[in-house]
């Protein structure tokens, strides 16, 4: 591949097509600025860099900011433009001019830019909508009753309009019947239209307990000031409160059990104990564990759920790979239906009960993205010595800052959305296009 | 006296429509909307013809199709079944398992007398 200009060194071609746009000779602006016009014919062919005085002159000569001259403010633009080309490299777009195009034609380069940007976000709504199609058992059980009924309707209303003799206590029957299955009909038809538009609007109404509960706590950062020690609320007080968004008995129940849990994390571990346990043991959350005397699990449940800036996500699954838990992190995509990416620590975990496991753990995605994973498995026995131990792995996530460099384990959010085009753990096809193979495995 | 088909179909309009247009071709109609004890009701009703769906309570109409093919008895019995699914891979999984004729819901009265009538007479 060629060398890619760099936005700032094309400064000259944007003195050129501003000084060109504005109807001005070279020598002209060359003169008002003290230099000559050879001088700045090397200049506006980037053949001389300009900085400084110069460029700040120059600006002002031409009427504009200096940013817009030097290209500082298109870094950004330059990196969507970059990235537009490597998702269609059959286009043969010339990646090494996309500079030059950004430079000469700012609007259009924005323009693929916004388009770019637009397409990744609606390929993100298509994988949601996809995902919850596709797994969503309500939607097939949905489905079933649609189309029964309509099977009844369809046939009695055939039995009554293909004329013949019919009993008069049978046409009533059937009339009756179609009268039924219409509202029936009407019923499910209503059912389903608000499962897919709940697709779409995030903060819509919520299907299963499970999704309320995650939009309980997504909507409080996953974390409850007045369950602190020293805190002003109990839990079924908070429960009470958020009624509305708690709409099922199961959503509740399961509300009380998760801040249950938080209230026993927060009194094991307040806050200003773990920020100086943190600050002592270097962030090394095994040995945070160990000086506090608390399991693994809590740290890292109480690492993401401390109220801070969301640079922590948080995943808790059961024996069975099942996600109980999704605090999201951006880049880090959780599935909110079917299963996870098998690549993730977390499983690794799962299958190494007591054993920690931190991975830097490299997700698709433009720029590069890395983050630290840190997962244990635990076991519970509630039912006593002869019952069958209970298994729960935690992860937590760290959104490393910064690009990063590449690492060896890569990872997706799971395999219907996930863009990586040969992924040995692959378990079904992705409806995502695919990352460029530059980022595959 | 006619041919006996036993309708196993948990939706009580559906099995309505079906029985009258069946009975007025001359069938003599048994229904029944359990999956778990359908295989049961078939031994004791012994269909010239069974109507079979696959979403039923208790047991899904493959199940059934499985074990009812598994009878030396019940293994040659033709059975249409019908899916509010009409995706190849469930054809497929029916045809697999040795159904006789397949319908996807909803469907015409005149298909469901045709396929009955066919699929009796290869019986």
């Amino acid at each position: 591949m060629k060398n890619q200009p760099s936005a700032r060194s094309l400064t000259g071609t944007r003195i050129r097509e501003r000084r060109l746009g504005q109807g001005r000779k070279q020598a002209d602006l060359a003169r008002e600025v003290g230099i000559s016009p050879a001088y700045l014919n090397l200049i506006e062919h980037n053949k001389r860099p300009v900085a400084g005085k110069l460029l700040l002159d120059i600006a002002r000569a031409l009427g504009v900011e200096s940013g817009e001259l030097s290209g500082s403010g298109d870094v950004a633009l330059f990196g969507l433009l970059s990235a537009a080309a490597s998702r269609f490299a059959e286009t043969g777009a010339e990646l090494d001019r996309a500079g030059e195009l950004a430079g000469r034609f700012p609007g259009w380069a924005a323009l693929i830019a916004a388009q770019h940007q637009r397409i990744r976000a609606l390929e993100r709504l298509t994988a949601t909508l996809s995902d919850r199609l596709g797994h969503d058992p309500q939607l097939a059980a949905s489905l079933h009753e649609v189309l029964s009924t309509v099977t009844a309707i369809r046939s009695a209303v055939s039995i009554l309009s293909e004329g013949g003799e019919i009993d008069p206590e049978w046409q009533a029957r059937f009339l009756r019947n179609v009268a039924e299955d219409t509202a029936r009909l009407s019923e499910a038809a209503q059912g389903l239209a608000g499962f897919l538009e709940a697709g779409e609007a995030e903060a819509g109404e919520h299907l299963s307990p499970q999704e309320e509960l995650s939009a309980f706590l997504a909507a409080r950062n996953h974390f409850f000031a007045p369950l602190e020690p020293g805190g002003w609320a109990g839990v079924e007080a908070i429960v009470a409160g958020a009624k509305d968004e708690l709409a099922s008995a199961a959503a509740r129940e399961l509300a009380r059990a998760w801040l249950t849990r938080y209230r026993e994390d927060a009194e094991s571990l307040p806050l200003p104990r773990f920020a100086g346990l943190w600050q002592e043991v270097g962030g090394d959350l095994v040995r945070l564990a160990e000086r506090a005397g608390q399991s693994l699990g809590r740290v890292l449940r109480r690492a993401a759920c401390s109220g801070g800036p969301t640079r922590r996500g948080l995943v808790i699954c059961d024996g069975s790979g099942t996600l109980t838990t999704r605090r999201e992190l951006p880049g880090f995509p959780v599935p909110r239906f079917g299963a996870a990416c098998p690549r993730w620590p977390l499983f690794q975990a799962l299958v190494q009960p007591g054993r920690p496991i931190r991975a830097r753990v490299e997700m698709p995605g433009e720029p590069r993205q890395i983050f630290t994973c840190t997962a244990i498995a635990e076991a519970r026995w509630p039912e006593g010595i002869d019952g069958l131990p209970i298994y729960e792995a935690t992860m937590l996530i760290e959104a490393e800052p910064g690009a990063g460099e590449a690492v060896p384990l890569t990872a997706g959010p799971g395999c219907r959305i996930c863009p990586r085009p040969a992924c040995p753990a692959r378990r079904e096809a992705s409806i995502l296009a695919e990352e460029p193979s530059e980022g595959a495995l | 006296m006619g041919m006996r088909v036993l309708l196993v179909e948990d939706e009580p309009n559906i099995v309505e429509a079906m029985g009258f247009i069946l009975s007025r071709d001359g069938w003599s109609v048994a229904t029944h909307a359990n999956g778990e004890t359908a295989l049961e009701e078939i031994r004791r009703v012994a269909p010239d013809v069974l109507v079979l769906d696959v979403m039923l309570p208790g047991r899904s109409g493959y199940d059934i199709l499985r074990d009812l093919r598994a009878e030396p008895a019940l293994a040659a019995l033709p059975v249409l079944m019908l899916t509010a699914r009409g995706q190849e891979k469930d054809r497929a999984l029916a045809e697999e398992l040795g159904v006789t004729g397949f319908m996807t819901k909803p469907f015409a009265n005149d298909d469901l007398r045709a396929a009955v009538n066919r699929i009796a007479a290869r019986g």
